[in-house]
């Protein structure tokens, strides 16, 4: 009964907290709706016993990613009014698109089928007396070892690209050297002059 | 469904858990009070003071002296300020430095949820410490408080990567994410000794992470007045500083937990473990934030771009190749610990 | 050689363990913090505090108003107005000091030639109001028979030195 109530409370806050994300005026608003869309999706990860799925989805999404979106949307300047004036102007195409949207979805949806031998792929090793973060290890490094390594050779250039994007050598741009700075002895850059009385240096 | 088989099966089990939690929550408060009153003591000492003397005797009472002082202060709630995350974010601070709680073991099975995934839930609930003092810096809708809120958000996330490194360190050497395991695999030797270098790591990125100094950029007060919190007063003050200092204790207990084995005493032999396993625990955690008072009282503030540099261009290479280095060596060893339970 | 000898320092944090040595030595260290209202620091004869008026040993007031004090004092924070007095000789009707004012440089004190106005050794004179910080005479002589002694004591340590 617990897990029944606990399952419809974040269920529903997760689906409330969906609607106030495209609904809220305010986009920082929008974020911390999201954030709390993730939070109480990590809640149900839990009840259906997947907690390392569950920590992860808050440390990642919650504690990282969520931040720089924060981070954006904060510092944003938006003119609200400004962006309201061309919504009846635009309301009939994006009406329009999100119609066909819906009515491809009723289609892919509607001829969904599982295959014959889908639920033998599912069930990859029986979960007994080991937790499902071993579990997961035990997948994710034998069977799908490949995959995983694409995976991360995948964000491993989306980063590179990223980086590449960003850079820009600036000429003139005076940078600190630590370790220049801790390797200045002063015999090197000092000299001790002994100046003789009116002659000045 | 009985009256009294609902009490056995939900009433008691709340009325026991509810009693554990003010059984963690009572001392973790008056720990905390008095640890501002520990701080200002080492810290004066350091400065050849004397730090509080005069309210109660040695000046006991002091922090509650300052209790009582915020309590009756006004609250004030900035007219520009978005009031309802304005007044969130103290309270998500405070709360969110107390839920961490739950998984800390004070002694073998003293702990409040023993759960699997124990060290990831700690990492987790540390990292959206970050909300509290980002909600707090634009709900205010002040410059300083906006700066501040910034500067903490990306140092906060930055220095989490490192952590996360250190955490997989220690894991690879226990095989186990429960902090119990953990703490039962240093019976031999505690992790700060083979581990030292990450040891260090974890300790400098814990006070980045709590906004310590010398990384209290955030709140630094010659530049950005009190940082993300110049627009509180009173309780909603209060909150926020008893969060930073809660967050402290648990950082320090992370620290103990992950390398100074916990409840375990140093040697298991005869005067040492005759102290039950809380009173060491206590006094581990004692010792790390004497280190992070002492810290305090010894260096100057870091520049922030130092700050990044070192969190990303010193330890995060640091802490990643360690975690290669370790789990190469346990490889090549063929010492891989097998996992505890199950 | 030198990249080594440094590279190691910085790696086993050697500076800032030998910074938190030295904290640590200060920690035991004794304290020098005195338990201020019922313990005191110690003064110079010098100390220039409160302002008093003396008088002579047989109570006559010493200042004869030749307003040196007022022309000299920086802040403008002393007003002296006179007249002959009965048996003929020239004494102040009003000796204001505004101690909001004063800035305790001791020129009052060093233009004095009778040494009549001085500043003594006391300085807890702060008050609830501003106004009791505007001194007339009788304050000002209450407080001359009042410190007379430490005053004369002090002044009498500093005279080989003027």
């Amino acid at each position: 009964m617990v897990q029944a109530i606990a399952f419809y409370a974040f269920a529903f806050v997760t689906i409330a907290a969906g609607v106030m994300v495209v609904s809220s005026r305010n986009p920082v608003h929008s974020v911390l709706y999201l954030i709390l869309a993730f939070f109480n999706a990590a809640g149900l990860f839990v009840l259906i016993g997947a907690e390392f799925i569950a920590m992860i989805l808050v440390v990642v999404y919650v504690g990282a990613v969520a931040v720089l979106f924060l981070f954006v949307v904060m510092m944003l300047d938006i003119n609200f009014v400004e962006l309201r004036q061309g919504f009846m102007q635009y309301l009939p195409i994006g009406a329009l698109l999100g119609l066909i949207l819906l009515v491809e979805l009723f289609f892919v949806i509607g001829i969904w089928s599982f295959s014959e031998d889908g639920s033998m792929l599912a069930a990859v090793i029986p979960i007994q007396n080991i937790t499902n973060t071993h579990a997961l290890g035990n997948v994710l490094y034998t069977k799908y070892v490949y995959l995983f390594q694409a995976a991360g050779l995948i964000l491993l250039i989306a980063m590179i690209g990223a980086i590449v994007l960003t850079l820009r050598s600036r000429p003139g741009v005076r940078k600190q050297k630590i370790a220049d700075q801790l390797s200045r002895r002063s015999e090197d850059v000092l000299d001790v002059v002994k100046v003789k009385e009116g002659e000045g240096v | 469904m009985e009256f009294s088989e609902f009490l056995d099966t939900y009433l008691l089990p709340t009325a026991i858990i509810v009693a554990q939690i003010f059984a963690i929550i009572v001392p973790l408060l008056v720990a905390v009070a008095y640890l501002t009153y520990f701080e200002r003591k080492v810290i004066a000492s350091m400065q050849l003071r004397k730090g509080p003397n005069v309210v109660g005797p040695f000046g006991l009472l002091q922090p509650l002296a300052d209790g009582a002082k915020l309590f009756i202060k006004e609250t004030i709630l900035p007219s520009g300020a978005n009031k309802i995350l304005f007044a969130m974010a103290p309270m998500l601070t405070f709360i969110l430095s107390l839920i961490a709680w739950a998984v800390i073991p004070f002694d073998a099975g003293m702990v409040l949820a023993d759960i699997n995934v124990g060290i990831l839930y700690l990492f987790a609930i540390s990292s959206l410490g970050v909300y509290g003092v980002i909600m707090a810096g634009w709900a205010s809708n002040s410059k300083y408080a906006f700066l501040g809120a910034l500067r903490s958000a990306a140092q906060m996330v930055s220095y989490e990567v490192s952590i996360g490194f250190v955490i997989i360190t220690v894991l690879l050497c226990v095989g186990s994410l429960n902090l119990s395991a953990i703490v039962e695999a240093q019976k031999t030797v505690w992790f700060a000794i083979p581990l030292l270098p990450m040891f260090v790591i974890f300790f400098v990125s814990a006070l980045a992470e709590t906004n310590r100094a010398p990384f209290d950029l955030p709140e630094g007060e010659s530049e950005l007045v009190a940082g993300y919190f110049v627009e509180y007063s009173s309780m909603t003050f209060a909150l926020f500083f008893l969060g930073e200092y809660a967050n402290m204790i648990l950082m320090s207990g992370m620290t103990a937990v992950l390398f100074l084995g916990g409840w375990l005493p140093p040697i298991d032999i005869a005067p040492f473990n005759w102290i039950p396993g809380p009173i060491w625990f206590f006094i581990k955690i004692s010792l790390v934030l004497f280190c992070f008072l002492w810290v305090r009282a010894t260096f100057p503030r870091y520049r922030y771009d130092q700050l990044m540099r070192l969190g990303w261009k010193v330890f995060l290479p640091l802490s990643l190749a360690w975690v290669v280095i370790t789990a190469g060596v346990l490889v090549a060893f063929d010492i891989v610990p097998t996992p505890l339970s199950g | 050689m030198n990249i080594l000898q440094n590279s190691t320092k910085a790696l086993l944090l050697s500076e800032l363990i030998s910074g938190m040595y030295l904290t640590l030595k200060y920690f035991f260290k004794p304290k020098v913090t005195i338990n201020y209202p019922y313990e005191k620091g110690p003064l110079s004869p010098r100390f220039r505090g409160e302002h008093a008026l003396r008088r002579y040993p047989n109570g006559e007031e010493r200042c004869i108003a030749c307003k040196l004090c007022e022309a000299i004092c920086p802040a403008q924070a002393i007003t002296i107005e006179a007249e002959p007095r009965l048996d003929g000789s020239r004494r102040t009707t009003r000796y204001d000091i505004d101690m909001t004012k004063c800035i305790y440089c001791g020129f009052c004190q060093e233009a004095c030639p009778v040494d009549a106005i001085v500043e003594g050794p006391n300085y807890e004179f702060a008050a609830e109001t501003r106004e009791e910080l505007f001194y007339n005479k009788e304050k000002l002589l209450a407080n001359g028979d009042r410190w007379e002694t430490e005053i004369a004591n002090n002044l009498s340590i500093d005279a080989p030195y003027r």
